[in-house]
């Protein structure tokens, strides 16, 4: 029997929340609740309010409209204070922890044990931190450890167990597993489903369909602010899921299609950039779209710096069309015709507080440029076109690109390139962290470019994209290129074999 | 796709209100609120050689501030150039006090501004020591070089041919507002419409996605510091041909006079934000407070006081104004 069918009153329940920000809907109508002992996922591409909705039910926003109710009673959730009050905690994607503390006093940082003249009972609080953790059977975390020295998935174990401190009863969670490795997922899930037993509602957001299926007993889906339905886990499918997520079918989830394949645009030879590219050779043609696969750590993102000059190549030779060139920085590499779109958007991309057309036009001002001035009409066109390729939602081209959603930065900072019509295109990542949709948007245009002649590299961790996507696979392992397989003769396992270095999975694959 | 078209008809209304709602609109009501306000105390205040005397001679603030924008815009920040605009003023007087041709004692400053900020932007730009700690630096060498070597007496005797800032052209428009206007005007042009103009915004805001994006962060950099000294030039010639002596010492608190003027009209100290127009008009209202205090009979030492409140005041409603956007960009 599950927890979660026997309690009648959730734990927490909002009704009907309606909030807006100046020119955006955020949410219309959304109800949503939490049972004891229950994980609920909250799903939904990018922009569809998720984040909006947990920082209501955190205390961080407060709704136009709607009702949130606590065990039942209406309750107001003014301040993140106040939420944690009425036993709701919250665990966003940027840990907020003290690198510099321990773990014990991580935990009971701000209420901690005291003993007289308010000092700190030091003994007290390592007592109950390490009360705290093996009512979780967590017996690999010492309590006297520094944070600033823990890896991710156990600075997250350190988030919960200091909302647990606070005795939360209802835990959100969101994208928890988004930086974690397998081990770390397993252990998190391993937390969770203890907090189910001891009935603690979490509310679980997560771009991963997999992991909703592994670890929710509900999942609700958000679409465009609004509340499109609550499935039961054991009654629905992943296809389901993801058709009322997008509310429509995506048919062919890599749109490729054969383009014609011309001359080389890019040929590297001999490429060395201590530490990480070890003579690398590589071609790349005209209408060809080439997959560099790899693990994290192989050096893929460090080969196309090199390429794209900001780390420029030490020795090696670079032939664009034929030509040789060097190439000793970004603007040398743009000057070329090459475009990069790199792995960390919201560092490395986005101008944040210069306007939306300032930044599509950012990398293509050169071509704009007439007689020494910008053209702005020219400018407008493109920034126009560009953001209606990609439906970037924005007040208006002035508004300014760091009040946007994640999910339409980095659709600015990819679209941004695209603007410029390289004719090397090097994507880094081109899809991580972006929704279903988008997705396929990006992918749709990353063959619109090859059958105009674009050669495209482009550096993917997701398998399935990079045999969707790709006319070749490379593999990159420790700083060389190790494998190359044609479209017909890449298979996961023999990429995934060359990645993973394994000799005898390769000679079986072969 | 229609996600332009549906979210641009509700925003016309709004975009236009903050179109007209801007720091420059906010500074130029200011500017007048003022003149009124202070008119109706003392009708002397509004007399048009004393409303002049704010214009010439302020001037070389504004133009100063010109500069200035551009280094904060950057991200940076820049301290000697009252120090700075001390010894170029020395220096060009001295020339054509030994009887160097008028064209040579005009163009010298021009050139050492150019060489001695440009030097500093290298420093920080390719060096990678903060600005701050650069200029600082700077400041203390001009001011101690400029007093040992002149022992800080005055400058007198200066040719008749000397003075630019009495130069009237048309026989109306007197120099000082007409370099002031006419700077104000090329800089923002050249900020707004080309593209290395364009590149000191995206350096300020994201050096690292502008660097991505084929804009050199340490060139920009470089030739900011470059401009600003260019600027520091004009603005000590200004100084150095207002009145019929120079004291060859730097002025005191003038790099602050600088700074409020381009933090006040709008210039973001995190970087990324602002316009030369509106550190031109916050330096004609720093102006006219400071001729206003005397007219409303305040001991003109409140001077430095109403500057400090008005730095604080501006950078916190900026700071505020970024935690709201903040707040609702988090979507």
């Amino acid at each position: 029997m599950n927890a979660a069918e026997n309690t009648p009153i959730p734990l927490l329940e909002v009704r009907g929340i309606e909030k807006s920000f100046p020119g955006v809907r955020a949410l219309s109508g959304v109800s949503f609740d939490a049972r004891a002992g229950e994980a609920h996922a909250l799903i939904g591409e990018n922009g569809a309010g998720k984040s909006t909705l947990i920082k209501i039910m955190s205390g961080v926003y407060r709704p136009d409209k709607g009702s949130i109710l606590v065990e039942g009673r209406e309750t107001r959730l003014a301040t993140p204070d106040d939420a944690r009050r009425a036993g709701i905690a919250t665990i966003y994607q940027e840990l907020l922890l003290f690198p510099e503390l321990s773990v014990a006093e991580n935990i009971f940082l701000g209420h901690a044990p005291k003993a007289g003249f308010g000092r700190i009972d030091l003994r007290a609080m390592r007592e109950r931190a390490e009360a705290l953790l093996a009512s979780l059977d967590i017996d690999d975390l010492p309590t006297d450890a520094t944070v600033g020295a823990l890896s991710v998935g156990n600075r997250q174990r350190v988030e919960i167990l200091r909302a647990l401190s606070y005795d939360a009863r209802i835990l959100i969670m969101d994208e928890p597993t988004a930086a974690l490795t397998e081990a770390d997922v397993t252990r998190l899930f391993d937390i969770v489903r203890r907090l189910k037993a001891r009935g603690v509602a979490i509310i679980y957001i997560s771009h991963r369909l997999d992991e909703t299926f592994a670890i929710a007993d509900r999942v609700t889906v958000l679409r465009d602010g609004a509340y499109v339905g609550t499935r039961l886990t054991s009654e629905t499918n992943s296809s389901e899921l993801v058709q009322m997520m997008v509310g429509r079918r995506i048919d062919n989830l890599f749109p490729k299609t054969e383009a014609t394949i011309g001359g080389p645009v890019l040929e590297a030879r001999d490429l060395v950039r201590r530490p990480l590219t070890k003579s690398v050779s590589l071609t790349v043609r005209a209408g060809e779209i080439v997959g560099l696969a790899g693990l994290v750590g192989s050096g893929r993102s460090e080969l196309a710096q090199t390429l794209f000059g900001v780390s420029p190549a030490e020795s090696g030779e670079i032939r664009l069309m034929g030509e040789a060139v060097t190439i000793r920085s970004p603007a040398e590499a743009r000057a070329h015709g090459i475009a990069y779109v790199p792995e960390d958007r919201s560092v490395q991309g986005l101008v944040r507080p210069m306007s939306v057309l300032h930044n599509l036009s950012l990398a293509a001002l050169s071509s704009l440029t007439r007689l020494g001035f910008i053209d702005r009409a020219a400018e407008l066109r493109l920034a126009e076109h560009a953001a209606e390729q990609f439906g970037v939602k924005m007040r208006s081209l002035d508004e300014i690109a760091g009040r946007l959603s994640g999910g339409n930065q980095q659709k600015i900072v990819v679209s941004k390139w695209l603007a410029n019509k390289p004719r090397l295109l090097i994507l880094d990542e081109p899809t991580r962290g972006i929704d279903v949709g988008a997705k396929a948007e990006i992918h749709r245009l990353m063959d619109e470019l090859a059958h105009a002649g674009a050669a495209i590299l482009m550096i993917s961790s997701e398998l399935p994209e990079v045999l969707g996507m790709s006319d070749r696979v490379l593999v990159m392992r420790e700083g060389r290129l190790v494998a190359e397989f044609d479209r017909a003769a890449a298979t996961s396992q023999a990429v995934g074999a060359a990645m993973m270095g394994d000799a005898s999975a390769l000679e079986r694959a072969a | 796709m229609s996600a332009i078209a549906l979210f641009r008809a509700p925003a016309g209304r709004a975009t236009l209100w903050r179109r007209f709602f801007t720091q420059e609109t906010l500074l130029a009501g200011a500017i007048i609120g003022l003149a009124v306000v202070v008119g109706l105390i003392n009708p002397r205040f509004l007399a048009a050689n004393n409303l002049a005397d704010i214009l010439l001679g302020n001037a070389y603030v504004a133009v100063a501030a010109i500069g200035m924008s551009m280094v904060i815009i950057t991200g940076n920040i820049d301290i000697s150039v009252g120090a700075l605009i001390g010894v170029l003023a020395t220096v060009s007087g001295s020339l054509a006090v030994a009887g160097a041709p008028i064209v040579v004692t005009w163009l010298a400053p021009l050139v050492l501004g150019v060489a001695v900020m440009g030097l500093q932007g290298v420093i920080v730009a390719y060096v990678g020591v903060p600005a701050i700690v650069v200029t600082l630096g700077m400041l203390s060498i001009l001011k101690g070089g400029l007093i040992s070597v002149t022992g800080g007496k005055w400058i007198t005797d200066l040719p008749v041919a000397f003075h630019l800032a009495d130069i009237e052209i048309f026989g109306f428009i007197p120099m000082p507002v007409a370099i002031m206007v006419g700077a104000t005007a090329v800089a923002a042009v050249w900020m707004r419409w080309w593209p290395r103009g364009r590149a000191i915004y995206a350096i300020g805001g994201n050096a690292e996605a502008a660097r991505l994006s084929g804009v050199s962060p340490r060139r920009t950099l470089v030739l900011v510091f470059a401009l600003h000294g260019f600027f520091a030039g004009i603005a000590a010639l200004l100084f150095a041909t207002q009145l019929r002596v120079i004291q060859s010492t730097t002025p005191s608190g003038l790099e602050f006079t600088i700074i409020t003027a381009a933090v006040v009209g709008g210039v973001s100290i995190l970087g990324g934000v602002g316009t030369v127009v509106g550190a031109t008009l916050a330096a004609v209202l720093i102006a006219e407070i400071t001729s206003a205090l005397v007219f409303i009979n305040v001991s003109p030492f409140w001077t430095h006081a109403v500057q400090g409140t008005l730095i604080l005041a501006t950078v916190i409603a900026d700071i505020e104004r970024r935690r709201r956007r903040l707040a609702g960009a988090a979507r």
